[in-house]
């Protein structure tokens, strides 16, 4: 009998500390849009979406996030450009060509690379990137690329070791050699989990926020080209937030509804990627 | 020399329109093989010519065999596990290893295709040689591994469609055309009688096929690069017994185009398929004989006690 009811305590134990995780996404969802969406609805849904007017200091204030949304969607799409191929290669480096002595210096230099904090990440843009590209989309790209890396090598890496070794043999077996065996074979049988890695580098990239503060110029404005200023989501929230107030402090928060819009969405493609890998 | 390479060129046709059926195979007046012309290249990579530092005699008795094994001693880092093996692989026939776990006979046979080289420590003392050609030495491993075909004891077809596995063959040796990779393709999968099972879904995953269908497949692919040599380690081993008659029969049909060694637990597997048979214990070749002599009346006392059952 006290066995039983040990195993019930326990039982409601483990629930409970399960249940926190649930509660905290749900209390965050539901203060980001009780403070958001009335904002988003006084300024009309496609005036703030659409808008390519930030300037609430103005009178009448005008909140259109349109150039955040796009810049956003720009430098991560350059940091997947830098970072995917790189973060790749390297994961299949890795896996299948890497020596053991090498790999043994390598692997934790990745590791080291995913522990490092952003806002270092960002004083080695503007110290060894900024230089020469300038406070631009450019060096937010680069260095974004730079921060993805290892969240991309560790998951790509595992994808490609978790292919079993059966395909890689029966590739050498018909004469093909190691590298047309590990990237016809190997790299396409993983597949699924590659992607879910380039989906959680897009994650991290679009979420990522000091270090581009510190490189990208942040100017709010439609981004133009590689080489000028570029305000992302994030950026806008944390510059303005400490003196906003009134609408203008809602206009804030409804930009993070709009960026935990686009996390939601690539969580979603990333369940969605591991389900099919499993 | 350039006889042959006329030979090769006109054997080219017969590979286009059917090679993996294994017309293209036949012997050239020394009784030893003409095969081999790189699909790429289209030239023959070994011409069929005499050895001429071998005496008529020794060239005729050699002419026979695919693979001629010679004081092969093989190690897994201090284990020896391969003691002093000597035997010749008659070539068209069907041969069987057979032996207890443990006993070296799949060692062997990755040692005919060298897929030994990816275990780390291994290390190969000895002649193993191919139509005369020592596969120790100075030769390119992949073109080996295109000449020696290997079918694994669980089936491996790729995560890729039908069409696209039995295509990775040919594709690594150079056909491009979609033409010929289309014949390749078919060819292949008629002759592992496996085409009406899947002409309708050449673009669906292998891996949706069963068992026997995959194991079927992969004979296939290994066909579809035309080798000499088939190896099978065990290719039944992890098959309902259906399909463990489908690949007996398929591989009786094979016979003679091909050389077929065959790696079995199975000694009835042993007895109905092989010309010859081997019997392994402990690393060490007991005894190699005609598969009817063998199980009729064994020479050695140790194979009489593993076909008969006493122990293994």
């Amino acid at each position: 009998m006290r066995g039983v009811l040990r195993d019930k305590i326990m039982k409601a134990v483990f629930f409970l500390a399960a249940l926190s995780s649930i509660l905290a996404v749900a209390l965050i969802c539901y203060f980001l849009l009780a403070n958001g969406l009335p904002a988003i609805g006084e300024i009309g849904p496609s005036g703030f979406l659409l808008g390519t007017e930030w300037s609430p200091s103005d009178t009448p204030p005008s909140f259109g996030i349109l150039p955040m949304i796009l810049g956003s969607l720009y430098v991560t799409a350059g940091a997947i450009v830098i970072g995917v191929p790189i973060g790749i290669l390297s994961a299949v480096f890795l896996a299948r060509v890497c020596p053991k002595k090498l790999y043994k210096v390598v692997k934790p230099a990745v590791d080291l690379l995913a522990g490092i904090p952003s806002v270092v990440y960002g004083f080695f843009g503007m110290a060894a990137i900024v230089p020469f590209a300038g406070n631009s989309m450019l060096s937010a790209c680069i260095l974004l690329g730079i921060m993805i890396l290892p969240t991309i090598v560790g998951i790509a890496e595992s994808a490609v070791r978790a292919v079993p070794e059966n395909y890689y043999e029966g590739a050498l077996a018909l004469g093909a050699g190691h590298y047309r065996s590990v990237f016809r074979v190997l790299l396409p049988a993983a597949k699924s989990g590659v992607l879910a890695a380039v989906v959680l580098g897009i994650g991290r990239a679009i979420g990522e926020t000091m270090a581009v503060i510190m490189v990208a110029g942040n100017q709010a404005r439609i981004p133009v080209s590689l080489f000028k200023g570029v305000r992302t989501l994030t950026a806008n929230i944390v510059i303005e937030m400490g003196y906003s107030t009134g609408l203008h402090r809602d206009a804030l928060i409804a930009t993070g509804v709009v960026l935990l819009v686009f996390i939601l969405i690539i969580n979603l493609s990333f369940a969605a990627l591991r389900g099919k890998s499993l | 020399m350039k006889e042959a390479a006329q030979r090769g060129n006109e054997k080219m046709e017969v590979m286009t329109f059917g090679s993996a059926n294994g017309k293209e195979y036949g012997l050239n007046d020394t009784g030893r093989p003409v095969v081999n012309f790189d699909i790429k290249t289209r030239r023959t990579l070994r011409a069929p010519d005499g050895d001429d530092t071998k005496t008529g005699n020794e060239n005729a008795a050699k002419a026979k065999h695919c693979f001629d094994i010679g004081n092969l001693d093989l190690f897994y880092g201090d284990f020896q596990a391969l003691k002093n093996v000597n035997m010749g692989i008659e070539q068209g026939e069907v041969t069987a290893f057979i032996g207890p776990s443990g006993c070296g006979k799949s060692t062997l046979i990755k040692t005919l295709n060298r897929m030994n080289d990816l275990v780390e420590g291994c290390r190969v003392t000895g002649d193993v040689e191919l139509f005369g050609e020592n596969i120790y030495g100075a030769i390119d491993v992949n073109l080996l591994r295109k000449r020696v075909g290997m079918v694994f004891q669980k089936p491996n077809p790729f995560p890729l469609s039908v069409y696209d596995n039995i295509a990775f063959g040919p594709r690594t040796h150079g056909v491009r055309s979609r033409y010929e990779l289309d014949k390749i393709v078919e060819t292949s999968l008629r002759d592992t009688a496996i085409w009406d099972e899947v002409k309708d879904r050449l673009k669906k995953p292998a891996l949706d096929l069963s068992g026997g269908q995959q194991q079927r497949l992969c004979i296939a692919r290994a066909l579809a690069v035309s080798p000499e040599v088939i190896l099978l380690d065990e290719p039944t081993s992890a098959l309902d017994p259906v399909s463990t008659g489908k690949i007996e029969e398929l591989l009786l049909t094979l016979r003679g185009k091909y050389s077929i060694i065959i790696v079995t637990h199975n000694m009835q597997q042993a007895a109905r398929i092989s010309d010859k048979t081997a019997f392994f214990l402990l690393g060490e070749a007991i005894e190699y004989n005609d598969t009817e002599t063998m199980f009729a009346m064994p020479k050695d006392k140790r194979t009489e006690d593993y076909i008969t059952g006493r122990f293994g």
